[in-house]
């Protein structure tokens, strides 16, 4: 078993060489300038974490927009506090008892929601808030403030290479779900209710896709951090749905805004020596203004300009 | 109250569903009660009542999106689950139940009454991607998509399409799963004249073709013509039989009165627990 394991781990740090060592031929085509930044060891594996967690944002972000969750994204990114508290007073690693508060509180959600009169919005302030606010008093007995400043805002230059590993793995399994479950996923975003008229599962549906966007949210964390997380799980797919009306046409705009604003933020913050979190999401809601200005179908400027030409 | 059984009036005709002393409620809110009825096999059912009547949930019933607090819904005799697991139970939703802005096209969204089938087909097939795979599947798409003279615009993004053709999309998700029970909701509500014609028509053909239409809708001049049987419904059964029957002045009207003296018994009850619950 421990050897299985070491050589998981070997195997893991290869491919995570491997993928560093193609993106930095990519990034040594742009002009000295820009790929100067990017000769340090950290600025690597900040720069891969970085598209990987645009990337997997990016394919969530489209469920995330078009089933209404965005309150939930942020309410499950909120809860996954106190578990991170929780794994480094019992020595585990953090995205453990992330994943479990996380998933806990999102399905305590449902569960009120369900069971009593309490209204969904009411149920996540609630619930996220309780678990937030837990998180803080046990972060404010046991870690530096420091500490809870990465975790609030993400500390992508300080990436170690096991949470760059963590991010991979939560990236392929996302990759892969999405592939293998595309039909089941797609019908049940469109209409619940056909998904199930049509025998579909889907309270596994259902929650299968909480659990993708927990996992996602966990790897997510020290990118960007718990406080702006749901801003990668939102404003990529929002901007895609104003360029496209195609599904898949959709996810990979997603993606490509989720993984430039990743990497443009990341090198803006180092130029400018800014918070790297904040920058990225800046860059990413940039985007959208964007998109909601100039888009062909369904931007402001250019629904102004055929009502002026009409009039 | 009249609780009577279809197959009584209807004779020797095989049943589709049936279902047996069935009772649901919203929070704890009764909204069917006592519920017996047998739905002939090949036959095109209307059920009529007044809105909140419980028509709409007898159907999140038999799509399985509600579970029922008592009762047994039976298909073909057996449990209704396996035959939507099979795809045997095409859906048309309201219009309102769908997000019209979802980014998708008329072909992909008719397309969807395909996934049902799509899970009989070997796992390594569904994974090429759809451009290839659903070549398999585009049969029925594009006939359905014909029936409903709508395949001229199967490349229209839903979000563009009037009422009438979003209402004809819905129909030919249903159609293009070729399923033996049509379970349809206000299929003609809201819908312009040609349309509804259309429509009309179109399930005339799939009666014929042997299929179990089963429709919801609570004002029917124009289905009057077509159908074989009315249920009249309002929380109990208030009626089955022929259209005309049923459709009488005298018996709408029964059907309204109920709808009252349920309110206010609903509103005596309320009272009166209400009054208990300051005694105690």
């Amino acid at each position: 078993m421990a050897e299985l394991m070491e050589a998981l781990g070997l195997f893991g740090d290869a491919l995570v060489s491997g993928l560093i060592a193609a993106l930095m031929v990519i990034v040594n085509l742009l002009p000295g300038s820009i790929s100067d930044a990017f000769q340090y060891a950290f600025m690597q594996r900040a720069l891969l974490t970085s598209v990987l967690v645009g990337a997997i944002c990016g394919i969530l972000s489209c469920y995330v927009v078009l089933k209404r969750w965005s309150l939930l994204g942020d309410a499950i990114s909120h809860a996954v506090l106190p578990g991170v508290a929780i794994a480094y007073l019992l020595g585990w690693p953090f995205f453990i008892g992330a994943f479990i508060t996380g998933a806990l509180t999102s399905v305590g959600i449902g569960a009120i929601e369900r069971h009593t009169r309490i209204k969904s919005d009411a149920a996540m302030g609630l619930m996220f808030t309780g678990a937030f606010a837990l998180g803080i008093v046990l972060i404010s007995k046991i870690a530096s403030s420091t500490h809870l400043m990465h975790i609030l805002f993400g500390n992508v230059l300080g990436v170690q290479q096991s949470a760059l590993l963590l991010t991979l793995v939560a990236s392929v399994i996302a990759l892969l779900v999405v592939w293998l479950a595309y039909r089941p996923l797609l019908l049940y975003a469109f209409d619940p209710q056909q998904a199930q008229a049509l025998g579909f599962n889907t309270s596994v549906i259902h929650y299968g896709l909480i659990l993708l966007l927990t996992l996602t949210i966990v790897a997510s964390l020290e990118t960007v951090g718990i406080i702006l997380v749901v801003a990668m799980l939102i404003t990529p797919g929002a901007t895609a749905h104003l360029l496209t009306d195609r599904f898949k046409t959709m996810m990979l705009i997603s993606v490509g805004v989720g993984v430039s604003s990743a990497v443009i933020g990341l090198w803006l913050s180092v130029v400018l020596d800014v918070a790297s979190g904040g920058t990225i999401v800046l860059v990413a809601t940039s985007w959208f203004f964007i998109a909601l200005l100039f888009s062909p179908k369904h931007g402001l400027l250019l629904r102004q300009w055929r009502r002026w030409r009409m009039g | 109250m009249a609780t009577t059984f279809m197959s009584t009036t209807l004779g020797q005709a095989a049943v589709a569903i049936d279902i047996k002393g069935l009772y649901a409620a919203y929070q704890r809110q009764p909204v069917l009660e006592n519920i017996n009825l047998q739905f002939p096999a090949g036959k095109w059912t209307a059920i009529v009542g007044p809105n909140g009547a419980g028509k709409s949930t007898l159907f999140h019933v038999l799509t399985g999106s509600m579970k029922p607090l008592r009762g047994s819904v039976q298909a073909f005799d057996q449990p209704i689950s396996t035959h939507r697991k099979a795809g045997h139970i095409a859906y048309m939703a309201q219009r309102e139940a769908i997000e019209w802005d979802f980014p998708v096209s008329v072909w992909e969204t008719v397309m969807g009454g395909r996934y049902g089938h799509m899970r009989n087909d070997p796992l390594w097939r569904r994974l090429l991607p759809s451009r290839w795979y659903d070549r398999r599947h585009a049969e029925a798409v594009r006939e359905a998509l014909q029936a409903v003279d709508m395949l001229g615009l199967a490349e229209r993004p839903i979000g563009a399409l009037s009422g009438g053709q979003k209402k004809r999309v819905l129909l030919a998700r249903a159609l293009a799963q070729q399923a033996s029970i049509l379970l349809l909701d206000e299929p003609l509500a809201g819908v312009d004249p040609p349309s509804e014609r259309l429509i009309l028509d179109v399930l005339a053909r799939e009666r014929l073709a042997g299929r179990t239409v089963i429709m919801v809708t609570h004002d029917m001049p124009g289905a009057r013509r077509h159908v074989d049987h009315v249920v009249l419904i309002n929380r109990f059964i208030r009626g089955v039989g022929s259209p005309d029957e049923m459709l009488s002045d005298a018996k709408l009207a029964e059907l309204a009165v109920s709808s009252i003296e349920q309110s206010a018994h609903d509103a005596q009850v309320a009272e009166a627990s209400s009054f208990t619950a300051a005694q105690g």
